[in-house]
């Protein structure tokens, strides 16, 4: 009971105190790297005391709380609209009153309040939640400490206010602590909306009109969700149903349909799926750590996150089908359009959309199995995507660049980033790694629904080898470029990708463990059954994982005095230097290589334009379905 | 087993012919030589290739070429002149722009004359140029055992019979 | 199949895919020579090819090719024995897929222009040919129940009766996967290359053996595949592995190659209309017998 209530209000309390003494830099990141200590070593506790037990409910004096809770809500309802007045934002403005009058019509619409008896519970499902935010995020956090001096002396124009940035960043863990740990869906909602501020602060970070307008963006369509998620609060509380997330789980799926619709709804814009995708490339814009804390690896997840939970509601339910469909709508499209981009983090952006729309898909087919991968899914993503966020950015830094273009050859220029990427792009799409495994499962479960669902994870999958391998390519391509770079990498920095690199191999290794620790008791709570994987299957898995990291030992065989290094292919007409040749009119040219974007196909508009119409589309008919 | 007879790969490079003699060697991969039945392909790449058959004379552009050519080929293998430009310079033999046959440039294996060679003599010069390219692999050999260095410049030039 | 079984069956792949691929490959030059008009290579001529390329000197554009193509040739080893042992269907495309991405990011590796091309080119054909590996799974799952291949081989009643469209789609990418006109955008075995030799540019001698030997693995489990469909009567299977095999053959040797933008549009198409197409009507018909 200590640690959850510990694990929610160190980082808010440390929030506080980094937005009083965070104008000084030493302060600053000692506290930073305190807080991120301290919440990788509760989660980490919180972990070992749960391990083997059964979901814990703590009661609390709900009563006594629920005014300080209804406090909070209007301060934030206040700054949200103080935002949206202050940037003359009609659609936000209305959509905060929308949102404030709903809530309203809950606290005092002469309803009886349903009195949730333990607020909030931690089982193993938010448990691994936990572990993400704390582990993952604490070196998210470490790693900022060293990236954000960097960034500023990049960004000479973008004014120093890392005071306010490590305080949000801190409010927002503490939120999302809060997040995964509530049983009470009204503490639930607040954590939701306090997870949106962050951010709307994050994103509108660098002040630039870019920022200023991408960061409204995003407010605007999670605010869309949040109307909808306080519809469902109102409508559970005019009904009569309760507000405990266990109990509306455990109610049966006629009852509690449209809410938890409505809830899902609200994570569709939180998890970024289309139509909804556009705040999350916008959110590019904000500095790495944020994209890799916010925007893949926890933030994002909180959409997923209530999918999963609501999973055995949506389970063979024609409401659940279509946010299956939903999903493996934004997986396709959100694939393919990868394809098209050179820019790292846009590439990155996409890849995030297309994998919480794999999340969506398996939860909401909500079969035990398809729920086991979308978790999965969950932890190998925010881990992979978490690393390769970060080592873009440390990338970014040494090269000047975030174009995949530019980083050609960063394997000989700056080896331990460029394999700190390449193990964060292997960990997203190749056989022995994580998502991989999750997919295999995914496959099957899906196959037990209906089997247009698989079909496009399997059209997507095929795009989603194209835009990574390329990505690979570049970097280990070893056509000459532009001499080492020497841009510096904070040692806070390396520490963060080695433990995400570690981390991203090490599950490969461990997911069957993982599985059965923390998975398998969420799944017999829920399902009743497990489905057990096949050893051999197993087997054959590390198998190749073992020999995937064997195969770095043949580099280091040196009895290569037979191998004769000579030039490469250029119809004969190369000079001297390996990457000079003589075109037809005898002068001197550089090579230059450029990957395929297949842009003809595979075109941002054209797609988003296909793949926002047919989610409507869906939503539409969505709607139809649970109105009638 | 003697493998370099039975699959000789070749790259096709023109010099600076007149194209009458590319025509001869393209003329052997038609249905009445086929020279694929003695395992012959043309490979167009040079990293492939066993034989480099060179046609027309070297001048100023292509003598760099060809050099890049025959050093991007792996060990053991061969350079078959094809044609009297290849062979000596030919016509061209004055001209202000010419080096020379190929033998100015990269060592030469077999000579195969004609203007233009006759598909007969050229499949013939590729298969004296197979002996030498046993040949060739049997010195390797013996050199990789020795661990001795590669010898500068290539044994002596034989001539095909007209 | 007990273990002894599947170990055996392991060693019988890795003994002797080489050599049915291998005289695949010689009957295969033969078939086309005859079709040109020609008399054509022996038999035995991809043998002879391979065992000159292992003697030929070691030559690279770096050294870090040789590492990727290792990588390239263990995986395909790996998916094939998975295979046949009876393992798991989606194991064995997933590991195919990591050996090709081995394959194509060796060419990456060596920065030339020309295996620049052919690896992308590569790339545009795996994302053709993957969706339809991947859902001949998913058939076959929704007709027997397993991703297990020993399950699958194991059916009483030939698959082909309920995976027609299956079958079309994966011999419709066999086209790509075997390297045939007019699906041979990355590297093919023909003379006629106007990329040079695509992918494989920058490989001589012994790594391009490496390559041809991968190739061959490759083949053989890709027959394995088609095989399944008509496991229970393998006389019938045989044929049909041999009709297949000489329609891809007469494709090769009518047709030109076609734009990247022709293979992809044209694969993914056709795949997805006989691929989803027979799974849908396939569920739909379960789900009638089982409400």
């Amino acid at each position: 009971m200590h640690l959850p209530l510990f694990l929610i209000f160190f980082p808010l309390a440390l929030a506080g105190l980094l937005a009083v003494v965070g104008g000084s830099a030493t302060a600053r990141s000692a506290l930073a790297k305190i807080g991120s200590g301290v919440v990788a070593a509760g989660a980490l506790a919180l972990y070992w005391t749960t391990l083997h037990r059964d979901a814990q409910f703590f009661a609390l004096n709900e009563s006594g709380l629920s005014p300080a809770i209804l406090g909070v809500e209007i301060l934030v309802t206040i700054v949200m609209l103080t935002i949206a007045l202050r940037g003359r934002q009609v659609l936000i403005t209305l959509l905060v009153l929308a949102q404030a009058a709903l809530m309203g019509m809950v606290e005092f619409g002469g309803h009886a309040h349903p009195r949730v008896a333990a607020p909030l519970f931690v089982d193993s499902f938010s448990v691994i939640m936990a572990l993400i935010i704390g582990v993952v995020g604490g070196l998210i956090v470490w790693h900022a400490v060293g990236y954000m001096p960097h960034y500023h002396h990049h960004e000479s124009a973008v004014a120093d206010r890392q005071r306010s940035f490590f305080a949000s960043i801190f409010l927002f863990l503490g939120a999302m602590f809060a997040l995964v740990f509530a049983n009470h869906l009204g503490w639930l909602f607040l954590a939701w909306e306090v997870t949106t501020l962050c951010s709307y602060l994050l994103i509108g970070y660098s002040r630039t009109p870019e920022a200023v307008r991408n960061a409204f963006l995003a407010l605007r369509l999670n605010l869309i969700g949040g109307v909808a998620f306080a519809g469902a609060i109102l409508y559970l509380v005019r009904t009569g149903g309760s507000l405990a997330l266990n109990e509306i789980i455990a109610s049966g799926q006629g009852a509690v349909l449209i809410p938890v619709a409505l809830i899902c709804f609200a994570g569709l814009t939180k998890a970024a799926q289309m139509p909804f995708s556009s705040w999350l490339l916008g959110a590019m814009v904000a500095p790495s750590p944020v994209s890799a804390l916010l925007h893949s690896s926890t933030m994002v997840k909180a959409g997923v996150y209530v999918f999963v939970r609501f999973a055995p509601i949506l389970q063979n339910t024609t409401v659940g089908f279509i946010f299956a469909l939903v999903g493996a709508t934004t997986f396709l499209f959100a694939s393919c359009i990868a394809i098209s981009q050179s820019n790292a983090k846009r590439v990155l952006a996409y890849s995030t959309i297309a994998n919480l729309g794999l999340i969506v898909t398996c939860a909401s087919v909500g079969n035990a199995q398809a729920v086991w991968a979308a978790i999965l899914l969950i932890i190998f993503h925010a881990v992979a995507k978490a690393l390769l966020f970060l080592a873009v950015g440390s990338a970014e830094h040494s090269i000047g660049s975030r174009d995949i273009e530019d980083m050609e050859g960063l394997i000989s220029r700056r080896p331990k980033t460029a394999l700190a990427i390449l193990i964060g792009i292997a960990g997203m799409f190749l056989a022995p790694f994580g998502m991989l495994v999750s997919k295999w499962a995914a496959i099957e479960a899906l196959m037990k629904s209906n089997p247009l669902l698989p079909v496009a994870v399997a059209f997507g999958s095929s795009a989603t080898l194209f835009f990574w391998s390329k990505w690979m390519g570049k970097i280990l391509s070893t056509v000459k470029g532009p001499p080492p770079s020497h841009g510096p990498v904070s040692m806070q920095e390396k520490n963060a990708m080695f433990f995400l690199s570690a981390l991203t191999v090490g599950l490969c290794a461990i997911w069957p463990y993982i599985s059965s620790a923390s998975v398998k008791p969420f799944l017999i709570a829920h399902y009743g059954t497990f489905v057990e994987f096949n050893r051999a299957t197993i087997l054959i898995m590390s198998i190749m994982l073992a020999l995937i990291a064997a195969l770095p030992l043949s580099l280091l065989y040196k009895g290569d005095d037979k191998l004769r290094i000579t030039t490469p292919y250029l119809g004969g007409a190369n000079v001297l230097e390996r990457d000079l040749f003589t075109p037809s009119i005898g002068l001197t040219k550089p090579v230059a290589i450029r990957n395929y974007y297949l842009t003809e196909f595979f075109g941002e508009r054209r797609l988003s334009r296909v793949g926002y119409g047919a989610s409507l589309a869906l939503l539409v008919v969505l709607t139809v379905v649970v109105s009638t | 087993m003697k493998l370099f007879r039975k699959s000789p790969w070749i790259i096709h490079y023109d010099g600076a012919s007149c194209n009458g003699c590319d025509i001869e060697v393209l003329a052997c991969l038609t249905p009445r030589y086929d020279v694929e039945r003695l395992g012959i392909i043309n490979t167009g790449n040079p990293k492939h290739a066993d034989i480099l058959l060179i046609t027309g004379y070297i001048n100023e552009q292509s003598q760099p070429v060809v050099r890049t050519i025959y050093e991007q080929m792996p060990d053991p293998k061969v350079v078959v002149a094809v044609g009297i430009c290849a062979s000596s310079g030919g016509i061209f033999r004055d001209c202000y722009n010419t080096k020379g046959g190929v033998d100015s440039t990269i060592p030469v294996d077999v000579y195969v004359p004609g203007c233009a060679a006759r598909p007969e003599s050229i499949i013939d010069g590729v298969v004296q140029a197979l002996d030498i390219l046993e040949r060739k692999r049997a010195e390797m050999k013996a050199r990789r055992r020795a661990k001795a260095p590669a010898p500068v410049t290539a044994p002596a030039a034989e001539v095909a019979p007209s | 199949m007990n273990l002894t079984h599947r170990i055996l069956a392991g060693f019988l792949f890795i003994a002797l895919a080489p050599i049915l691929a291998g005289l695949l490959a010689g009957l295969d030059r033969i078939v086309s020579a005859r079709m040109q008009g020609r008399i054509g290579p022996p038999l035995l001529q991809p043998f002879y090819d391979l065992f000159k390329l292992f003697q030929k000197e070691r030559i690279a554009v770096n050294r870090s090719g040789h590492f990727f193509l290792l990588g390239y040739l263990l995986f395909t080893i790996i998916a094939g024995v998975e295979f046949f042992t009876g393992g798991d269907l989606l194991i064995t495309i997933f590991a195919l897929a990591l050996a090709s991405v081995f394959f194509v990011l060796g060419a990456f590796a060596a920065g030339s222009p020309y295996s620049h091309i052919g690896a992308e080119r590569e790339l545009i054909q795996i994302m053709a040919s993957e969706p339809m590996l991947l859902m001949v799974a998913m058939g076959f799952y929704v007709a027997t129940g397993s991703f297990q291949i020993g399950a699958i081989y194991a059916q009483p009643t030939p698959l082909i009766a309920t995976l027609p469209g299956m079958f079309l789609g994966l011999i419709y990418i066999l086209t790509i996967k075997l390297r045939k006109s007019p699906f041979d955008l990355s590297t093919s075995h023909h003379a006629h290359q106007e990329i040079v030799k695509g992918i494989t540019t920058e490989f001589a001698g012994p790594y391009l053996a490496i390559i041809e030997l991968a190739h061959w693995y490759e083949t053989v489990l890709l027959l394995g595949l088609l095989y399944l469909f008509f496991a229970p009567w393998p006389l019938l299977a045989i044929a049909a592995l041999i009709v297949v095999y000489f329609l891809e053959i007469l494709a090769d040797n009518t047709n030109a190659r076609l734009y990247w933008q022709w293979v992809l549009r044209a694969s993914w198409t056709f795949t997805a209309i006989v691929g989803a197409g027979n799974l849908i009507i396939l569920h739909y018909i379960n789900r009638g017998g089982t409400p």
